[in-house]
């Protein structure tokens, strides 16, 4: 295949202008994507950006509108099958059967790779202990909860031991600790050096785990790099300050103006002004000495990277995060991510 | 492996894994050994006394149970559709087509569980036949012979019930929409009364039935034919094993392809 070039060879994924419309929706409008062998790429974009088609394309489980995909050097679209004993795919719904066992899961994936019966069940055995599910290896998976199953799913993707791993927002509709305890298998797995591509809505998520992000918005990456290229987009260091009442937001901002690079931010709401500075903790202690002579009364103030967030914002306009709040479920643990709270003093 | 030592592979790992799943899930069991057993009371009970009195030598229950092992398997091929419909809403059908196997597999591996329901289903209602005084009155190989004839049938009839469900995709229209097919196809047929009792056209469309051919076959098999009562005139009745066999054929040649491409355009959305 001409495609194949010294400079390609390491490449485990390459997809090259896909799209898919479903009627009038743009999905992918266009998707270029690369993603260098034992690497880990983030896509990150809110619901509806088009991160789980581009994975569905990608793992032959949708036929692009146009455009063409390589993965693990196959061709998506050529040779659908041949590339199917090369990957793993874990979805945002665990794909496990509720009637059958953990083990009896693992066993039928094994089965069904071809990798016979004796390894097959090794192969599981191994797994569930793996991933600290070998004490529920005999009960049947309907009375498991989410992030066990979702660890049971993960698993299921890895039974052929696949150079190239797909994971589908991995963590939505976990808790707290089970986005924790699903981070660091995932860490564990790359360490072994599996190329992964992963999607994500959550910020702190990308920033974790993966080694280059693709930021991604109706269906087109907007942007692309590692976590501190994409903040060191929006400039560098932000100080953060919340007073007391409404009458001193405005000159607090003015103040805060004086020693700023950019123009700052305010919030009225959470009476938050934000200030990009490029004197870090120098210009901190400046702006409160400041405030402190105006008289103005300063609840909290803090000194943080730019997060994600600041990226989405600065690149599309709207947050990230604030798209997904009328659609995501009823799942309460959604609500409770704390992901731009990254070094708040 | 080769391509088709794979697909057949595939199709047991299915197999196994939906015959696991009756077995857990206890109450499509009960239901299937249930449903029979009330089947036979009901007609050799209830309608037995009305209907019996038009047979003379072999008694209604022995005319009747052919018609209700024809009828059961045939009523319980919406179990297939149902299951499939049912999985194809399930996670699990993602994890399938992300696998390297065969796309014929998860459909071959439903109708080929089935035909366990239809062993178990056939099994209960002999037992409650002989209880109500069903006889097999010839050969065990003639017996065996219509068994297989019945299960044959069952089979082919799934692979049309796999399709309907491939094409609507939920599990409770499947269930609807097979049951306005099914009630006709098995009613106007000798199932439960003989066709020279059907009016005009009825009676024609019931000789040609193939539901009635199976249920023929197998009562000739069993040895369960009213020696007085002539054979209708049409050929499927004089020739009912030959003429189920055809349509099984026939059948399993539409239907399986159809219903493998069905499956793989359903699966890709």
């Amino acid at each position: 295949m001409a495609w194949v070039t010294v400079e390609c060879m390491a490449l485990a994924i390459r997809a090259t202008g896909l799209v898919k419309k479903y009627g009038d929706v743009v999905a992918l409008d266009g998707l270029d994507l690369e993603v260098e062998q034992g690497t880990v790429m983030g896509l990150l974009g809110p619901n509806g950006a088009g991160k789980t088609t581009a994975v569905r394309v990608l793992t032959t489980l949708l036929r692009p509108d146009s455009g063409r995909a390589e993965v693990a050097g196959v061709d998506v679209l050529a040779r659908p099958k041949e590339l199917r004993r090369r990957i793993g795919v874990s979805g945002q719904y665990a794909a496990v059967d509720e009637h059958l066992t953990g083990f009896e899961n693992l066993d039928m994936v094994g089965r069904l790779y071809h990798l016979g019966a004796g390894a097959s069940r090794a192969r599981a055995r191994e797994l569930l202990a793996q991933f600290d599910l070998a004490h529920a290896a005999e009960r049947v998976v309907k009375g498991w909860s989410g992030g066990m199953r979702r660890r049971l799913d993960l698993a299921g993707a890895l039974v052929a031991r696949p150079p190239v791993l797909f994971l589908d927002e991995p963590t939505t509709g976990l808790d707290p600790r089970g986005r924790v305890g699903m981070w660091d298998v995932i860490e564990d797995l790359v360490r072994g050096g599996t190329t992964l591509l992963l999607t994500t809505q959550y910020l702190e998520e990308a920033d974790r785990l993966a080694d280059r992000i693709a930021v991604i918005d109706q269906g087109r990456v907007i942007a692309l790099g590692t976590a501190d290229e994409l903040k060191s987009q929006v400039g560098g260091e932000r100080i953060e300050v919340v007073v007391s009442t409404e009458e001193q937001l405005e000159p607090a901002r003015r103040e805060a103006a004086l020693l700023c690079i950019d123009q700052p931010s305010v919030d009225e709401r959470d009476r938050r002004v934000t200030v990009p500075v490029a004197g870090g903790t120098r210009d901190l202690v400046e702006l409160l000495g400041r405030l402190d002579r105006a008289g103005i009364e300063v609840l909290e103030a803090g000194l943080r990277r730019p997060t994600l967030d600041d990226v989405f914002m600065s690149l599309t306009g709207h947050h990230a995060e604030a798209e997904q709040a009328g659609e995501v479920s009823d799942d309460p643990d959604d609500s409770d991510d704390s992901d731009d709270s990254e070094g708040v003093a | 492996m080769s391509a088709v030592a794979e697909a057949v592979s595939d199709a047991a790992v299915i197999t196994r894994r939906n015959l696991r799943k009756i077995l857990r899930v206890p109450d499509v069991l009960v239901f299937t050994t249930l449903s029979p057993i009330m089947f036979v009371l009901l007609f050799a009970y209830v309608f037995g006394g009305a209907i019996g009195t038009q047979d003379t030598g072999v008694g209604y229950r022995e005319f009747l149970i052919a018609g209700v092992f024809t009828q059961t398997v045939v009523f319980g091929s919406t179990f297939t559709g149902y299951s499939l419909a049912e999985d194809l809403q399930k996670g699990i059908i993602d994890r399938f087509r992300s696998l390297p196997m065969s796309t014929s597999s998860v459909v071959v591996g439903r109708t080929v569980s089935d035909i366990g329901i239809n062993v178990v289903s056939l099994f209960v209602m002999s037992v409650t036949g002989l209880i109500v005084g069903w006889r097999i009155r010839t050969s065990v190989l003639e017996a065996v012979a219509a068994y297989v004839l019945i299960l044959l049938f069952a089979f082919a009839i799934s692979w049309i019930m796999a399709a309907v469900a491939l094409t609507v995709r939920t599990p409770e229209v499947v269930n609807n929409a097979s049951f306005i097919v099914i009630f006709p196809l098995t009613f106007c047929a000798n199932t439960f009364v003989s066709t020279s009792t059907l009016p005009g056209p009825l009676e024609t469309f019931a000789n040609w039935n193939p539901v009635s051919s199976v249920t023929q076959a197998a009562r000739e098999l069993f040895g369960n034919v009213d020696p007085d009562a002539p054979v209708p005139d049409a050929w499927p009745m004089q020739h009912p094993e030959v003429y189920t066999l055809i349509w099984v054929v026939i059948i399993l040649v539409v239907f399986v392809p159809l219903s493998i491409r069905l499956y793989q355009r359903a699966a890709s959305r």
